[in-house]
């Protein structure tokens, strides 16, 4: 296990640092995205996490694994923010989660939407929650809406749908939530079973997108970092990069899964599984 | 101007959802006017009109509070469905115009009720102020907002605790006193014509401000915590 006292080059143990891509036309950030030393967090006597250590590169695709109970849901709320650790540090670019709110996105297995709101209306107003630091050409107001249309068209749903996201199918909810992630546009995207209600092909639109979208710059010219956890690792193959694996709160594995290749125009893929 | 936009976003949306739902003001309406039927019921008004003037106000303002608590709750219960809060605390937005979008919206709500409360009022316990009736323009929305600033932050504040419901009033039934007091004297005065209430106009005046201040201020604190 490394020791987070000592210098950063005997810390960086290979199989607890993880690469950013190797050829990454938009900028990296020189900080790692996500930095955990020891993080424990207890629930009463019991240990969700335990002392887990790790470091991902900005610009990495990590999808993380593990069976249920395993810690893959408190460990992405840690680095959110959502919940402290009851041990060790949490860094998200160099600072505490709690000081990068809108550098983070969480999509979890709730929706995060009201239930009484439209898509539309739900996600403008997520939208107005990130406007400050945009510049829109056009009023605020149309930009929300434009924001929300724009999210809302990419993951498949109809903006004009009048149905209240209460009356949504449960496909439909993930899908807009993902939308709501999405239209907040993260530095570092943390993602909790993301396609665990959705069809095949639901799925592999789904998959698509976030190819997609790790492979466009951030607002602030960074590569973005994708983070997600599933219990369909073969769905979630082209975007794992790497692959971490958690068992009873522990990091059992860190296995460099593929590479890759970020372009301007889209992704191209070059597995190296070992 | 960034800020009064998000209060106004906040606001909007919580307008909108109890537009759709009407559980904050079906309850409190529903509330308010029972207790002002069945006290009209217990004694007669009309028999004893001066210390009907003497009880008025703190009938009135305890109705309010009562009425007040079961929204206040109910507020917060819709950012707590499907986790609604946690996207509130990973956005940029200012955690305290998440606040002021929400006690604005409760205050709305609650003053949406006196509306149909006064005349009702009025009517069942034959009042005719014999101070300064203007004045209550004044008393009125700031005892509403003393209430509704107050129970808005303690409701978010016992909202990760398992028995919230019974939490809130502990918390903010004694809180709440000097501005009870303050809000009842002024009323009666009003009704009563018997004495000043610029006095206590001015002690609700003091609590409002200071209280609003303290909120806004920890809010961020309140919203944050795990």
């Amino acid at each position: 296990m490394t020791s987070w006292n000592d210098p950063p080059a005997a810390a960086a143990e290979p199989d607890q640092k993880l690469p950013a891509p190797a050829e990454a036309p938009v900028a990296a950030s020189a900080l790692p995205a996500v930095e955990l030393k020891r993080v424990s967090r207890l629930y009463g006597s019991f240990a969700a996490l335990r002392e887990i250590s790790l470091q991902l590169a900005a610009g990495s695709s990590v999808v993380m694994l593990g069976e249920n109970g395993a810690g893959k849901s408190t460990l992405l709320k840690v680095i959110a923010g959502l919940q402290s650790p009851s041990y060790g540090e949490t860094k998200v670019f160099g600072e505490e989660p709690r000081h990068q709110r809108g550098v983070v996105a969480y999509m979890s297995h709730a929706t995060m939407l009201y239930d009484e709101l439209t898509g539309m209306e739900n996600l403008s107003y997520f939208a107005g929650l990130y406007e400050d630091g945009r510049k829109p050409l056009v009023s605020k107001r149309s930009w929300r809406s434009e924001t929300a249309a724009q999210a809302l068209t990419e993951v498949g749903l109809d903006p004009g749908n009048t149905r209240r996201v209460g009356e949504y199918s449960q496909g439909m909810r993930q899908r807009a939530s993902l939308a709501r992630v999405l239209l907040s546009e993260p530095d570092l995207l943390l993602l909790d079973e993301p396609f665990s209600n959705l069809d095949a092909g639901s799925a592999q639109s789904m998959i698509s997108r976030l190819l997609g979208y790790v492979a466009e710059p951030s607002p602030n010219g960074l590569t973005r970092t994708l983070l997600l956890t599933t219990h369909q690792a073969e769905l979630a193959g082209p975007l794992a990069q790497t692959t971490l694996t958690l068992s009873k709160g522990r990091l059992v594995s860190i296995v460099e899964t593929s590479r890759m290749v970020r372009k301007a125009g889209g992704v191209e893929e070059m597995r190296t599984d070992r | 101007m960034n800020y009064a936009r998000h209060v106004l976003n906040h606001l909007r949306k919580d307008l909108r959802l109890e537009w759709r739902t009407k559980d904050s003001i079906n309850g409190m309406l529903f509330f308010t006017l029972l207790v002002v039927v069945v006290l009209a019921m217990a004694f007669d008004p009309a028999s004893f009109p001066s210390m009907t003037r003497q009880i008025s106000g703190g009938l009135l303002w305890v109705a309010m509070l009562f009425a007040a608590m079961t929204a206040l709750n109910q507020s917060w219960a819709r950012e707590t469905h499907n986790s609604v809060l946690d996207a509130h605390r990973l956005s940029p937005a200012p955690a305290s115009a998440l606040f002021i979008g929400k006690a604005l919206a409760n205050f709305l709500f609650v003053t949406a009720v006196e509306v149909v409360l006064a005349p009702i009022f009025t009517i069942f316990y034959n009042l005719q102020p014999l101070g300064q009736t203007w004045k209550l323009l004044v008393i009125l929305p700031l005892g509403t907002w003393a209430l509704v600033v107050n129970g808005t932050f303690f409701a978010a504040l016992s909202l990760r605790t398992r028995n919230r419901d019974t939490l809130l009033p502990l918390i903010l039934l004694p809180i709440s006193m000097p501005a009870l007091l303050a809000m009842i004297q002024a009323t009666t005065a009003v009704l009563t014509g018997q004495f000043e209430p610029t006095l206590w106009i001015k002690v609700l005046l003091a609590y409002v401000i200071i209280f609003t201040t303290a909120c806004v201020m920890l809010f961020q604190t309140v919203l944050s915590a795990d």
